[in-house]
């Protein structure tokens, strides 16, 4: 009897020394999964430790109150309107019955499908003076060029304008998740309390959704701060043109990572402001009560100022940018659809199937050790390689370009000076280089998808499963891969869709003679072939759209009090 | 028409579907009515009306001598000069509770505003929690935030949607009594919605029990409880069975428990069978009775016990009887009737009324 408690003891312990190992085993190598996508960040970080100060005298000489100065006016322009056309029609949508309405609930997110540099093109090619707007209304006033004055597209209040039709979903988004959330009572008590329905909204529905909005506008200010197409292709100097100009124009790459690290302290800024409103964004209601969202009706005059304010948005920033691409591309789709498109969708689908797959992979080994370990350090690695999302892409370029050149050349340089081979680049200049710079970019993407996945599946469960006499694996397979599979597939296409988007980074790390749809949509853009540019523009859009679907499908179900969400 | 509160002959649908019928009464001044009765009886929608949520398409509501609403004009709620505690308090969750006392106060001047809450905060003891947030006062405290926000502007009338519904059970009574002495104390016309009779008699003057759409009956809790104009304000408030019984005279029943005697006349015809209501404290334990029932069922309530009695005849009865007479189950008691209140309703005709 003794004997048999003795062993139990022993094999007990003897499975907690092995459980402990195996813990710490699986910590290393979080830890340093976690490092390797650090690099980038700690690369670009580093920089300031080696001054360039001939490149920071010209630069401050010359363009850097430029770079800072449009930054922050684009910053401020890109706020304002998007905080303008996410919020007043989010409120509408909610408390508002008008014709549209419903529809308008989920095409206000359309125009998140569209890259700022995309709506960029479409408008620019509509609205120059050679475009089709520009020549009616020469042709109807019988006026010459130069004859009228008609905005510039391409200038700073150009770029905030397309950054605002294609931002504002963000705000609206988060705007709207907070209305639908907030208790239709404490509207209603302030109305009691001599408010009406602009002073309820002011004082009390705006008040509560504004940590909310918050979020969103720092979603969208740190988008418009990672945004290359549209600026260069407008001229305006941001910072993210100012890398570019400085590596390649000033062949500097040191300075380009100062400039980048300058560029993450207005980043850093925002992500903390983003961290902040998210903490309060919950606010204690008392009430956990919620009824029927009672949506008033309008009148038909009221009606259809409604519908036009909530309408403009779709209709400016979706339906004639696409209209737009959907005519050109008409007309260039014969000449364009042939074996180098077939290659570019090939190039750009392989890309973006591999990099979600990884994505994926990696974001759930984060999330598993995450879920079995309470370490401070795994979380802080896991949040410290979540940071990549907020990081504009040509800042990521810099900083995997450069140590993995190093590698390549110190390598090179041993293998010369020891076995005289020539090893050339081996990393920098390939497609794995591209897969790494997307895969910081787009972690946080799978990770908060899986950890959200991971986190419904409470550990009880994994112990029912353990006293019905599961082992680990079947767990996984049997109850944990059934539940989470569609947040899963979610976080696939959401990667997929972010890197089939990409611009600035594969613009500068992609492989020699290597094309993607975004990149070759830019160098026709630059060429200025809009048309012939439509075909690939409209790809990236429609998958673009998948998102959008899988967003709006689950905040309907989200909605509090919503039946099929119970 | 000097109440402060006039309903007259509202009728209201939601979608098409009937939830008020031709509701009336008047609430007078200083007065505490409070509207009763199960929930989807309407009540809640009737409270809403008189705020001005819902629309009726038939009817008025007047408020202190101004017509608010009638079925095509509807004063919006903001202009209704009413006040407002909601089920859950809807405190505001971003303000503190001095910011959600005051917030109905902004067209006075700061001092205007400084007594006001000095007024409010002694009369609702708040003075230690006015820098607190909603989320970290208890729910009688919340409920008393919700009231000082709700009588700030000095309403010409205070709606109260089941003020008792978010606290523990435990409180409701003692609450009652507190939130009845602060309102009077303000005298403050006021208007109550719950399902509890008990609230309702802890709180209010004057109560209307409501079924289906319709008011019953609007009156004092004694009446209410004692004098009940239908049979479904008889059951709702309080308990008790209905036995058969004949019309004798104007004055008495003959029922199998005995003739029944009213100090006053009933509207009957003689020999016309009558259904009768039997309170329990209508019947009394009394072991010299000749009259006895068996025990089948008995509820002990602290003081009281609440038996179930069934007489040979398989009629049975409900007897409220001090707590000291502990019976078996099966046991026969003796029992005597003493009624001070006769109630009667025609008996049922079978099939329609």
């Amino acid at each position: 009897m003794l004997v048999t408690r003795a062993a139990q003891a022993l094999s007990n312990a003897s499975e907690f020394k092995t459980r402990s190992f195996n813990a710490t085993k699986w910590n290393t190598l979080l830890v340093l999964v976690s490092l390797l996508f650090s690099i980038p960040l700690a690369v670009v970080f580093g920089s300031i430790l080696f001054p360039e100060k001939e490149v920071w005298t010209h630069l401050s000489d010359t363009v850097l109150t430029d770079y800072i100065g449009n930054s922050l006016a684009l910053l401020i322009g890109v706020g304002f309107f998007s905080l303008l056309l996410g919020v007043i029609p989010a409120w509408m949508v909610t408390m508002y019955r008008f014709p549209m309405s419903r529809q308008l609930e989920w095409a206000l997110l359309l125009p998140m499908s569209i890259p700022a540099y995309i709506i960029a093109y479409s408008y620019t090619g509509a609205l120059d003076v050679a475009g089709p707007f520009q020549t009616m209304i020469r042709a109807l006033t019988g006026w010459h060029y130069r004859d009228y004055w008609f905005p510039e597209v391409r200038s700073l209040g150009g770029a905030i304008a397309m950054l605002s039709l294609v931002l504002y979903p963000y705000i609206y988004l988060l705007a709207r998740a907070a209305f639908i959330e907030q208790s239709i009572c404490v509207l209603e008590v302030s109305r009691t309390l001599g408010c009406n329905t602009v002073d309820a909204f002011r004082r009390v529905a705006l008040p509560l959704a504004r940590p909310a909005i918050m979020v969103g506008l720092s979603l969208v200010v740190m988008e418009t701060l990672a945004d290359y197409g549209t600026v260069q292709y407008f001229g305006v100097s941001a910072f993210t043109t100012g890398i570019f100009r400085t590596w390649f124009g000033l062949g500097n790459s040191m300075a380009a990572a100062q400039l980048s690290a300058l560029l993450l302290v207005f980043v850093v800024f925002f992500l903390y402001l983003e961290k902040r409103s998210r903490r309060q964004a919950r606010y204690h209601h008392t009430s956990s009560r919620y009824s029927r969202l009672m949506q008033q009706q309008l009148s038909k005059g009221q009606g259809t100022i409604a519908l036009s304010v909530c309408a403009a948005p779709v209709v400016f920033g979706f339906i004639i940018p696409v209209g737009l691409l959907i005519n050109w591309s008409l007309d260039t789709y014969s000449s364009v659809l042939g074996k180098d498109f077939y290659a570019l969708l090939f190039n750009s689908l392989l890309l973006a199937f591999i990099t979600s797959i990884l994505a994926l992979f990696i974001a759930l080994f984060m999330a598993y050790s995450n879920r079995n370990s309470q370490s401070v350090i795994n979380r802080m690695m896991v949040r410290f390689v979540s940071m990549g999302y907020a990081i504009p892409g040509t800042v990521i370029a810099v900083g995997v370009l450069i140590p993995f050149a190093w590698f390549d050349n110190t390598l090179d340089r041993i293998l010369m000076d020891n076995f005289n081979i020539n090893s050339g680049l081996l990393i920098s200049g390939t497609v794995f280089t591209l897969i790494f710079a997307y895969l910081v970019r787009f972690l946080a993407v799978s990770i908060n998808t899986s950890e959200a996945a991971l986190g419904k599946i409470k550990p009880v469960m994994d112990e029912v499963a353990k006293t019905a006499g599961m082992v680990p694996a079947n767990i996984v397979k049997r109850i944990h891969m059934p539940m989470m599979r569609g947040s899963l597939l979610t976080a696939l296409l959401l990667v997929f869709v972010d890197v089939l988007k990409e611009l600035p980074a594969t613009l500068i790390l992609r492989p020699f003679n290597f094309n993607t749809l975004a990149v070759r949509t830019y160098e026709l853009a630059n060429e200025e072939l809009l048309a012939d540019a439509a075909v690939p523009a409209l790809a990236i859009v429609m998958a673009g759209i998948i998102p959008v679907i899988l967003i709006s499908n689950s905040i309907s179900k989200s909605r509090p009090g919503n039946k099929s969400s119970q | 028409m000097n109440n402060a509160i006039e309903i007259k002959d509202v009728s209201l649908a939601i979608e098409g579907r009937p939830i008020l019928e031709d509701i009336s009464f008047g609430v007078n001044e200083a007065e505490i009515a409070c509207l009763l009765g199960a929930s989807g009886c309407g009540k809640t929608t009737l409270l809403r009306c008189i705020a001005g949520f819902e629309k009726q398409y038939q009817g008025e509501v007047w408020i202190k001598g101004v017509r608010v609403s009638n079925a095509t004009h509807y004063l919006p709620v903001e202009q209704r000069n009413i006040g407002m505690v909601f089920q859950d308090y809807a405190l505001f969750p971003h303000m503190s509770v001095k910011d959600n006392i005051i917030f109905g106060l902004r067209k006075l001047n700061a001092s205007l505003v400084k007594q006001r809450l000095d007024e409010l905060v002694a009369l609702l003891s708040l003075e230690n929690h006015l820098n607190k947030y909603p989320h970290n006062l208890s729910g009688g405290q919340q409920q008393r935030v919700a009231l000082a926000r709700a009588m700030a502007p000095r309403p010409g009338v205070l709606l109260l949607d089941e003020p008792f519904a978010s606290l523990d059970v435990e409180l409701r009574e003692q609450i009652a009594r507190e939130l009845r002495q602060i309102l009077k104390k303000d005298g403050i016309t006021t208007i109550m919605v719950t399902h509890n009779q008990l609230e309702a008699f802890a709180m209010a003057d004057v109560i209307g029990v409501m079924n289906e759409g319709q008011l019953l009956q609007w009156d004092t809790a004694i009446n209410l409880y004692h004098e009940p104009q239908t049979s479904v304000v008889a059951k709702f408030i309080g308990e008790g069975v209905f036995i058969s019984g004949e019309v004798i005279n104007a004055k008495e029943v003959q029922t199998e428990v005995g003739i029944i005697q009213s100090p006053v006349s009933h509207e009957t015809e003689l020999g016309e069978t009558v259904r009768v209501l039997i309170r329990p404290d209508d019947i009394l334990h009394d072991d010299d009775s000749h009259m006895t029932a068996r025990v089948i069922d008995k509820a002990f309530r602290g003081a009281e016990f609440l038996y179930t009695l069934e007489l040979d005849s398989g009629l049975q009865l409900l007897s409220l009887v001090p707590s000291h007479h502990d019976h078996p189950i099966n046991e026969a008691i003796g029992i005597r009737v003493e009624i001070d209140h006769l109630v009667i309703f025609p008996e049922k005709k079978p099939r329609g009324r």
